[in-house]
């Protein structure tokens, strides 16, 4: 019964890995760059709820609705002016720009909240759960994630084959320079994909300190699950992303039923042996959705 | 000044543009009549398609002016070059491979400016085009995806339509019967620029005729006022044509 409700709890997991993971793999689909302060700016988006719930008055459940914009916004932004100006001398220079931004953020974030733990605390949803046996129970909270994830995905996808937006986005991401001959500010399109993926990554981080606690020097830890749901599921595939975000979170409950100790190595031995068996992940695709 | 540019839709004025070390162009200038065929022939490396980037806006000229119906586009950028009129049909065409037929034209309205072309005006041109528009556009013959790349780039309704290398690597079949779909496009009050290696091809189409060799203009005129063995000359700087170039 034990492994049965491992293997549930995981697929719910899943949901939060999927969405620290929907916007790596956005980025790296338009414009193949890897941001290395993707869990820190998760992280912070869950520091930004926390000052803000008590300035605003609003149940923490409704947090996102102020955060999620703000990020949008900040994610533009940092396109334009940070990552931008670094993609023109090569994509190590971008990694190292974000590797920058990721101890800037951490550290920032030290100052300013101390190393403690912090969450978000939102009542009734957050204890309450599904009684489906005796011995199995899901938290609504981990239903609602693991919605909201599907959900992401979904939408993202659709944006992109459904909208001119959309569509715009595949194009500069098969041809940076022909996109420009149709008349598409590749600037502006890759600022609208930063923007996304700031959004759904700020989503992350508050499904994470609602699910669990933050600490500032949280986010590398849920980077490298990101990173690696993306991998397995196949660059730039963000159905393939879906999948291997819930692969992760069921090794990663199984592994913890197995030992106490095993919970947070499993998930990587399980990436490594799904690379050493398909190198390209699950669903290895040259193009954009 | 404006009364010279009044029937010219581009003039270029001195065009200088370096690429890498090299001097692609050279201080080139001309002016293209509105509603007519404008042909640049050259050989390889003679400067042609950096002059089609330049006048697209991807690169920039180190001196000299681009004029668009006497306003001075040197400075604009590509995508807002689009929105002035200016569409090019890029060498290799430079399909979007992972969008569809259909996608693929619609990217060319996202700056489109307002006009005669639809997407059934496109399809009305080329007939087989409907049926694959749900196919991906990598799947197409060569000339299948030349027919698709103007298309493209006409449906952002441009006043001056810019063709790079059309016949590059096409069955001449297949440019014929490309090249026999522009008659409407003057009728329509476009205006094209193209660049063809084929010079007796060019010489069909344009009227007039413009040529270079490594980044310098050698010879330009109408097609019929050249010999021919007087335009390989200046196709192949075998020997200097005895022209007098002056200014334009």
């Amino acid at each position: 019964m034990s492994w049965i409700n491992a293997l549930i709890q995981g697929i719910f997991l899943g949901g939060l890995f999927v969405l620290f993971a929907a916007g790596l793999s956005l980025l790296f689909g338009v414009m193949e760059v890897i941001n290395l302060a993707h869990g820190d700016i998760a992280v912070a988006a869950g520091y930004l709820a926390v000052v803000l719930i008590p300035l605003l008055h609003i149940p923490a459940i409704w947090i996102f609705i102020v955060v999620v914009p703000v990020f949008v916004v900040i994610g533009y932004v940092m396109q334009r002016l940070l990552f931008q100006p670094s993609l023109k001398s090569g994509s190590l220079t971008t990694l190292l720009v974000t590797f920058g931004l990721s101890v800037i953020i951490e550290n920032l974030l030290l100052e300013g909240f101390s190393a403690n733990s912090h969450s978000l605390s939102i009542g009734a949803l957050g204890s309450g759960a599904f009684r489906i046996t005796h011995q199995l129970s899901i938290s609504y909270l981990s239903v609602a994630i693991l919605l909201v994830a599907i959900a992401t995905i979904v939408i993202i996808q659709l944006g992109l084959s459904r909208t001119n937006t959309g569509r715009i986005i595949r194009a500069v991401a098969d041809d940076r320079e022909a996109a420009q001959l149709i008349g598409a500010d590749y600037r502006h399109v890759f600022g609208i994909a930063a923007g996304v993926a700031f959004g759904t990554v700020a989503l992350a981080g508050l499904a994470l300190s609602m699910y669990s606690q933050i600490t500032p020097s949280a986010g590398p830890t849920y980077l490298i699950y990101g990173f690696e749901a993306v991998v397995i599921g196949g660059l730039g595939s963000l159905w393939g992303t879906l999948a291997g975000g819930i692969v992760l979170g069921v090794a990663a409950t199984i592994g913890l039923v197995a030992s106490a100790n095993f919970g947070a190595l499993a998930p990587h031995l399980v990436f490594l042996a799904i690379l050493a068996i398909r190198p390209n992940g699950f669903f290895p695709k040259k193009a954009l959705a | 000044m404006s009364q010279v540019t009044r029937d010219h839709l581009l003039r270029i004025e001195d065009l200088t543009v370096n690429y890498g070390q090299l001097t692609a162009l050279d201080g080139v200038s001309f002016s293209v009549e509105e509603s007519s065929i404008f042909a640049v022939i050259g050989a390889n490396g003679a400067g042609k398609s950096t002059l089609m980037r330049t006048l697209a806006g991807l690169h920039k000229p180190i001196k000299g002016r681009i004029l668009l119906d006497g306003e001075d586009i040197t400075s604009v950028p590509p995508h807002l070059r689009v929105a002035r009129g200016i569409a090019l049909v890029p060498e290799g065409r430079r399909l979007f491979p992972s969008l569809s037929v259909e996608e693929n034209l619609l990217t060319g309205t996202y700056r489109a400016r307002k006009g005669t072309w639809t997407l059934a005006t496109v399809y009305e041109m080329f007939p087989w085009m409907p049926s694959r528009r749900s196919q991906r556009a990598s799947l197409l013959s060569g000339g299948e995806q030349q027919a698709v790349a103007i298309c493209r780039a006409l449906l952002s309704n441009p006043r001056l339509l810019l063709i790079d290398e059309l016949s590059l690597g096409l069955a001449p079949i297949v440019v014929r019967s490309i090249y026999s779909s522009f008659g409407s496009l003057l009728e329509s009050g476009l205006t094209v620029l193209l660049v063809e290696q084929d010079v007796s091809q060019a010489r069909s189409i344009a009227s007039q005729i413009h040529c270079l060799l490594e980044g310098k203009t050698t010879l330009f005129g109408g097609p019929r006022d050249f010999t021919a063995e007087e335009i390989e000359a200046a196709y192949f700087g075998i020997a200097k044509p005895n022209l007098e170039l002056g200014t334009l």
